[in-house]
């Protein structure tokens, strides 16, 4: 296996779906098929992985190079779980006239934009996947043609826009002074430059691309009008994936640059005001995506956080909540997708009494939501934990003192969801219930992530270890340059 | 619109348009071109064709609908990067072959596979939405997403 192959086999699959469109069944596992020889392949690969690859044959730094390190294929593999579950759920969630509008291949593609994103190590290229994720994910946002997901879909669009043209100048600025766009030439480059203020103008604009796409404070305001419009599965998958591609990149990009507090003490407190106000805009949201959408953001907060403090446990800490928040934020959109096909309505006012009607429901809605809160023994507790302790091993008391709170304002919030979805009285009932087959087709992809949330608590330590041993790969970028290559 | 002159100048048009597109096309290898350039310029061949005649006639012009057009053009350009790796070398990596022609040599290369590729699906996305646009525009532009506003 080699870091392409994922990329290739979402590629094919897109192909192949694009050409023929008039059977649904055919579709639909030709679709299933391809996403389970990716997920095939990203497990083989996350096993051993292969490292540097150069497309073409074209040595590095002129050619394009993919890296598949254990970050890289960790996040991979985590991708390719959320897309199989999603494809699962689109089965009875995503309407027959989006199946027939491109929803399958549209899926491949924005799973090869990510994927892509998450392997490549070029900056350049990394702007190209960017571009294919967009677009497939605006695909899928406007896929349903009624007005609310137009209109949600074009300010998501306008505001990733502006963040490409900041990408874009800023790998236009970094090639006209460094002369080279692989990231690891970049960082001995950068390791021999003098220049601070070009390094911070650059690395500042950068950084703003990345904070859009990763709906940090103040620049989040396109993901909350945006991911509730569209079906539940496309919801999740957005939810799952697309943010924190803006995540990785900041992680990659970070881990390039020689140590400067200036722009450390910035990430932080990007960090922490995405945290308090992406939770306090969630307590005031009265349907559940909306809600969820704001812990999103308030939940990048911690990942950023984590990035900024860096030394020590930092970076292991970023790594295991990237992974820990993937499967849960899915999940519990997917939880949200049962709930609104059992009620019809994604009000929580207008919803209750699915305590009672549906216990296995409320079991599987707290898995994620306890573990997102980050109440033991789930993983969203290691998170936190790895986060708040590398947080007083490095004496930053408000940093600790901050993501305790937010922890407990997001329990709130998730007893608000229950209250009103669960466990108040059974509001009157006008539609049938959804039939068996249904709800286990929807609950499956559930059911399997929340057993990997438990999983991934449990065997913690495991988790943390592959983590770490990410962060550990991570960092040479930096410390690599006292000898700088030929 | 229906106007006799475009519809005059349009037959004069499109046969440079396709052949600078074919042009650009074979010079990209080295040169600025190359399939994305060429794809856009046979296009909007298209384009041109669309307003003199109208979309239905581009429909009926185009032998394969846009999205096939796509398929086989995504195809085609994961397939000639495949050939690399067949061959035990990095994805997307060129591979040549030279023939001894009347005229000189010919080299053919799996880059120029990838690079018709790369046309095929700008010329299919290009016309998709395109065909869309006008057709949405033709049709009542009230009727849709009214249940939702």
């Amino acid at each position: 296996m080699t870091a392409v192959h994922p990329l290739m086999v979402s590629l094919l699959t897109a192909g192949m779906l694009l050409a023929f469109r008039k059977n649904r069944w055919a579709m639909r596992l030709l679709s299933l098929a391809g996403g389970l020889v990716h997920l095939g392949i990203s497990i083989q690969l996350f096993r051993e992985p292969s490292g540097m690859l150069q497309l073409g044959s074209w040595p590095a730094p002129f050619g394009i190079s993919f890296l598949a390190d254990r970050f890289a294929t960790m996040m991979v593999l985590v991708a390719s779980i959320i897309g199989l579950a999603v494809l699962i759920t689109s089965w009875i969630d995503v309407e027959s006239r989006e199946e027939k509008l491109g929803f399958h291949p549209m899926v491949h593609v924005l799973m090869t934009g990510v994927c892509g994103a998450f392997l490549t190590h070029d900056l350049f290229n990394l702007f190209v996947w960017f571009e294919v994720m967009l677009m497939a994910s605006f695909v899928l946002l406007g896929l349903g043609e009624k007005r609310v997901q137009v209109s949600g879909a074009l300010r998501y669009f306008a505001l990733n826009l502006v963040s490409s043209l900041f990408f874009l100048s800023a790998v236009g600025l970094l090639y006209g002074w460094l002369g080279t766009l692989q990231m690891s030439d970049i960082a001995i480059r950068l390791a021999q430059t003098e220049e601070r203020g070009l390094l911070l103008g650059i690395g500042a604009l950068l950084f703003l691309a990345f904070a859009i796409k990763a709906a940090l404070f103040p620049v989040f305001a396109w993901l909350p009008v945006s991911y509730p419009m569209p079906s539940f599965g496309v919801s999740a998958l957005f939810a799952g994936l697309l943010t924190k591609v803006g995540v990785v990149a900041m992680v990659r990009f970070y881990c390039l640059l020689p140590a400067d507090s200036t722009l450390q003490s910035f990430i932080i407190f990007a960090g922490l005001a995405t945290m308090v106000v992406g939770v306090l805009c969630a307590i005031g949201q009265s349907t559940i995506r909306r809600i969820l959408s704001f812990h999103i953001v308030s939940q990048v907060g911690y990942m950023v956080l984590a990035l900024g403090l860096f030394n020590g446990l930092g970076l292991t800490a970023c790594l295991f909540y990237l992974i820990h928040h993937i499967l849960v934020k899915a999940n519990l959109f997917l939880v949200g997708g049962i709930v609104h096909r059992i009620q019809g309505s994604e009000k929580v006012q207008e919803c209750g009494g699915l305590a009672s009607a549906y216990p296995w429901l409320a079991f599987l809605f707290w898995i994620p939501a306890l573990s997102l809160a980050g109440l033991p023994p789930l993983s969203g507790f290691w998170a936190k934990l790895l986060v708040i302790r590398t947080g007083l091993d490095q004496g930053n008391f408000s940093a600790v003192g901050v993501a305790l709170a937010v922890g407990l304002l997001t329990l709130l919030s998730m007893i608000k969801i229950w209250n009103e979805v669960f466990w108040k009285p059974l509001p009157e009932r006008t539609e049938p219930p959804p039939s068996r087959r249904t709800l286990a087709i929807l609950a499956a992809p559930s059911v399997a992530l929340g057993l990997l949330t438990i999983l991934l608590g449990v065997f913690a330590q495991t988790g943390i270890e592959w983590s770490d041993q990410a962060a550990q790969e991570l960092r040479p970028q930096v410390v690599l340059l006292e000898e700088p290559a030929e | 619109m229906n106007s006799a002159i475009l519809q005059t100048l349009c037959k004069a048009v499109i046969p440079l348009l396709l052949m600078t597109a074919i042009w650009f096309f074979l010079r990209g290898h080295n040169e600025p071109g190359g399939g994305f350039i060429a794809g856009l310029v046979f296009a909007s061949a298209y384009v041109l064709y669309g307003l003199a005649f109208g979309p239905q006639a581009v429909r009926e012009s185009m032998r394969l609908s846009p999205r096939t057009l796509m398929a086989f053009g995504l195809l085609l350009s994961v397939a000639a990067g495949l050939i690399g790796v067949f061959d035990h070398q990095a994805f997307l990596t060129g591979l040549w072959t030279e023939f001894e022609t009347g005229f000189g040599k010919l080299k053919l290369g799996t880059p120029l596979l990838f690079d018709l590729g790369v046309m095929l699906v700008v010329i299919g996305a290009v016309n998709s939405i395109l065909l869309e646009l006008t057709e949405a525009g033709e049709s009542n532009p009230q009727s849709q997403g009214e249940e939702a506003a």
